[in-house]
């Protein structure tokens, strides 16, 4: 995976096409309550339990804006580097479907909350930027399920009026490994400033695709097809190169691509047409006049602002400079705030390189075998940091704590009680183990003449000899220097 | 004792206070007045035995501190009564029973009044002669054959035939006003977000304002006071201090301000309608007001404004009107969308689905920038027209309406002739301005005229003032020989 330079282009009889992907992130703001009405948000609550008066839009309701999601929107904003807008105006977006009570989704057009912004992802080819054309919020629908029932549909309100936020990018990426790396960027934000949980199986997290090609070379972009409500990378992956090799197939016979919105078919793995551009909605978009214009004061941006958390890009820096990680160390340990969490509070107590290359190996090894995350660690951080300390004082060798290791697992018990209670120190007495060795060159006298005699290849087995009878617990540096200084007497 | 019902509401709050009536008593008076007027069609739904019950317990633990004590109140069928079928004229509601009150009828509840009915309207406030309503048209007691104006037609119509004491309507465009002037009686479109907007259907969200409809000038200030103040589950509602109308009106209007638009002075006007504003100016400035003329120069184009936003607001308001979830919902339809269309189309009537598709269409692509946007700038502009002469003047007077009460059928088939009624008082909820209609005067044929009092935002004390003077000196008196019985 590690290639040095970039090449994701379709490569067909007639040329090098590279791939134009821009993407429309969908994510649900974490907030107790929905953008518009007092219910509550959690997931996985009993089909339209969670509905308001409002969400199930009653003759006479009206929205109130939640402040807790636009504090949010806003925090993301900043996180993703953008434009702050100090005033932004809801508008309607008008649709009739059975999930869409109100018959329009209020959402912001024109006037968007954040404006302009970017994102760095870090590609084994280099540092990447990837352009935000806007953040809006908006409320997300209900679910209509249709197979629950062979003649009804059921619909559920639960999601309706959730806060949303749309986060648009610039048409700037340009493979499938770069929407990988995008979206888990994003993700990462907007974990680390806790505005959306990032989960793309509950939905909180979903996407719509845009893509095109060109020929390289060429400076216009071409008609883009628009790939509704993706909701996994890996589908979002399949989905554009599937939808870019269709283009290029088509641009090679001489066809023109329409511009329309596909749905991506993820068990036949591809993307069909959902509806030309003559047959697009018209959303009649207008200012809610239930709303007035949102005006944003500056304190209450500057105070966000200095509430934010130290962020991945930052993070990162700090951890190679300061701790002197390499920068993949560092990239993989920013990587999700739960780890660089843990990874912080294991540095603080103890070694901090040594910790992360026993993090990034056998602790991830761990946890990977066990299908667990970081938060749910057998090993408690200070538990870990501990053993980190134990290998780099020198009071446990690196294949004991591997041993130690293991019993920490099992027994979630402190590094400390463990090495205690078996014995596993490390030998690190030079008279304890002058005494030792001594012991096993008297046991093998012939040994030893052969050794003196230039069979120096035997030094190897009275090191053996050592670990043997020390149960592994000999210093092997130490043992070394004692057993040189003894064989030469 | 006299007919209570025929007195206004301050007597009647007195009386209720000086213990010379029961509560009870009041109560079984308007429900025998409102069963021997079925003939003028102003209630949908009745709720005697609630309001009976009501009025016992009032009588029982009576609190006479209470702005509207033990008060029996109709309010038009577009506030939202919980557990009270509320309609708003249409047959896509005319199953619905909130299980919610409106903002604006709890305050009502909770200064004392209770709820005696439902009064009919033009369906979704749509209509300026109450012909609109699934539920039939209303009667004017002034005649017969008249309309009694619209929206809130069987508001007024009620409260001139003393079904209620006094009422309350919703005003978009002229929905209070216009039937205020064409039954005497006096009616107030409050600044917009002086009353909350919650809970009432709603028509167009920028325009839509809940005020009082009374048969004096003290009781439009009671029940402006009970009705209004802040409500934060409306974002645009206004958060300032209660305001005491009633107990601040004065009579002493020497040396105010009053402009006189010249823009008001329109084509084929009947020549009694300036008359009428003639003596409405001579009593002003006898009472000491000084008249100003001044000039409203985007006047003439309130009205294609107002038939651009209203209508687009309205589309997109009734859009939950789906038959998915309440209301009414045709049943024989095979998929999704072959509901929406039936339902909708069996659910609404004529006028309101005219103004969906005039909605519908301005705020098409493609139209947008032609229709909705040009109309939001020419609002602005007219707002921009009251706000420049409200440095100069402390009121504006006009006519409330180019004629008086029309014949029942009379404009049905020609919308525009009825959309032409609105044309003095459609400026004012553009610029979401306070006016009042006050009785003052009839025409040639006997039939009420009124005049209307435009004030600066938030500015209802100093009109009701200018309006309480006005009604000392004006001696209208309505003339009402209750054919019906």
């Amino acid at each position: 995976m590690n290639k040095e330079k970039f090449d994701y282009f379709i490569n067909s009889e007639k040329g090098k096409y590279e791939v134009i992907i821009g993407l429309e992130v969908h994510a649900q703001v974490l907030s107790n309550s929905k953008l518009f009405s007092g219910s509550s948000t959690k997931f996985g609550a009993n089909p339209n339990n969670q509905v308001s008066l409002i969400d199930s839009a009653f003759p006479g309701m009206l929205p109130v804006i939640n402040e807790e999601c636009i504090k949010q929107a806003v925090k993301t904003g900043l996180g993703l580097n953008a434009k702050i807008n100090n005033y932004s105006v809801f508008d309607r977006k008008n649709y009739f479907y059975a999930d869409l009570p109100q018959g329009y989704q209020i959402s912001q057009y024109k006037s968007p909350i954040v404006g302009e912004g970017k994102v760095t992802l870090d590609m084994p080819y280099g540092s990447k930027e990837v352009g935000i054309e806007r953040l809006h919020l908006e409320q997300d629908a209900g679910k209509s399920i249709h197979d629950m029932d062979p003649q009804y549909t059921y619909v559920d309100l639960n999601r309706s009026g959730i806060a949303l936020m749309e986060i648009v990018s610039k048409p700037d990426i340009r493979s499938p490994e770069e929407v990988n790396a995008y979206i888990k960027k994003l993700r990462t934000i907007m974990r680390y400033l806790g505005t959306c949980d990032g989960n793309m199986q509950e939905g909180s997290l979903r996407a719509d695709v845009n893509v095109s090609v060109r020929k390289i070379g060429d400076k216009k972009l071409g008609t883009r097809c628009e790939i509704k409500n993706v909701n996994s990378i890996k589908f979002m992956q399949m989905a554009i190169e599937y939808e870019a090799k269709r283009q290029v197939e088509l641009l090679d016979n001489g066809k023109n691509i329409e511009q329309e919105t596909r749905l991506f078919d993820t068990k036949k793995n591809e993307t069909r047409s959902m509806r030309s551009k003559e047959d697009a909605h018209d959303y009649r978009y207008f200012p809610d006049p239930d709303l007035l214009p949102l005006t944003l004061e500056e304190k209450m941006i500057d105070d966000l602002k200095k509430s934010l958390p130290e962020l991945p890009d930052k993070k990162k820096e700090r951890f190679i400079n300061e701790y002197g990680l390499s920068p993949y160390e560092a990239n993989v340990l920013v990587s999700e705030k739960e780890i660089s969490d843990f990874y912080e509070e294991v540095a603080k107590l103890s070694d901090k390189k040594l910790a992360a290359t026993w993090m990034m190996g056998d602790l991830f090894a761990m946890l990977n075998n066990k299908g667990l995350n970081i938060s749910n660690s057998p090993i408690t951080a200070k538990n870990f940091a501990e053993l980190i300390q134990s290998i780099k004082s020198g009071e446990i060798s690196g294949r004991i704590a591997k041993e130690v290791f293991e019993i920490m697992v099992q027994s979630g018990d402190n590094p400390k009680k463990i090495i205690e209670s078996k014995g596993m120190k490390q030998q690190s007495d030079p008279k304890e183990l002058e005494k030792m060795i001594n012991e096993i060159l008297t046991k093998n006298k012939d040994k030893v003449d052969q050794y003196k005699a230039g069979k120096e290849k035997l030094f190897g087995f009275f090191v053996g000899e050592v670990m043997k009878l020390s149960g592994g617990k000999a210093n092997p540096q130490l043992t070394n220097e004692v057993l040189k200084k003894l064989l030469k007497g | 004792m006299s007919d209570l019902t025929n007195k206004n509401l301050k007597e009647i709050v007195e009386n209720i206070k000086l213990k010379k009536i029961s509560s009870l008593d009041l109560t079984q008076a308007y429900i025998k007045n409102i069963e021997g007027a079925k003939k003028l069609n102003t209630f949908v739904t009745t709720t005697f035995d609630q309001a009976l019950e009501k009025a016992k317990q009032f009588d029982q633990k009576p609190n006479y501190d209470q702005i509207l004590p033990g008060i029996p109140l109709a309010v038009k069928d577009l506030f939202c009564t919980e557990n009270v079928k509320t309609t708003a004229g249409s047959n896509i509601l005319n199953n619905f029973v909130p299980s919610y009150e409106s903002t604006v009828t709890k305050n009502l509840w909770d200064s004392g009044a209770f709820l005696l009915g439902k009064l009919n309207c033009d369906e979704f406030a749509m209509g300026s002669s109450n012909e609109t309503s699934f539920f039939g048209n209303v009667i004017n007691p002034i005649g017969d054959q008249l309309v009694p104006g619209g929206s809130s037609g069987g508001s007024s119509s009620a409260l001139a035939a003393n079904l209620t004491p006094a009422t309350i309507g919703t005003d978009t465009g002229g929905s209070i006003r216009q039937p205020a002037s064409f039954t005497g009686t006096v009616g107030l479109k409050p600044t917009y977000g002086l009353c909350s907007r919650w809970g009432i259907v709603a028509f167009a969200s920028s325009l839509d304002q809940a005020g009082p409809m009374t048969k004096t000038v003290t009781d439009c200030a009671i029940m402006l006071e009970a009705m209004s103040g802040f409500d934060e589950k409306d974002s645009t509602s206004i958060d300032k201090k209660k305001e005491f109308y009633s107990k601040n009106l004065k009579d002493n209007i020497k040396g105010l301000k009053i402009g006189i638009p010249k823009e008001y002075r329109v084509d084929n006007m009947p020549k009694e309608i300036d008359e009428l504003w003639e003596k409405g100016k001579k009593i002003l400035k006898n009472l000491g007001a000084q008249l100003i003329d001044i000039s409203l120069p985007h006047t003439k184009y309130a009205l294609p404004t107002y038939y651009i936003v209203a209508p687009a607001e309205a589309s997109s308001n009734l859009a939950r009107y789906d038959g998915v979830r309440y209301g009414y919902r045709s049943q024989k339809s095979k998929d999704l969308i072959d509901m929406y269309e039936n339902t909708r189309s069996e659910g609404f009537g004529d006028e309101v689905k005219r103004r969906i598709l005039i909605g519908t269409y301005v705020l098409s692509s493609g139209y947008y920038d032609a229709y909705y946007l040009k109309a939001q700038k020419v609002r602005q502009l007219i707002k921009k027209d009251f706000d420049n002469n409200f440095t100069k003047v402390d009121a504006i007077l006009t006519p409330s309406t180019p004629s008086s009460a029309f014949k029942i059928g009379e404009k049905t088939n020609d919308p525009v002739s009825m959309y032409l009624n609105d044309i003095f008082t459609v400026p004012v909820n553009l610029a979401g301005l306070p006016a009042l209609s006050l009785p003052a005067g009839v025409d040639k044929q006997g039939y009420p005229l009124g005049l209307q009092l435009i004030g600066k935002p938030l500015d209802e004390q100093k009109i009701l003032n200018i309006g309480y003077a006005f009604e000392k000196n004006c001696s209208f008196k309505n003339k009402i020989n209750k054919w019906w019985l």
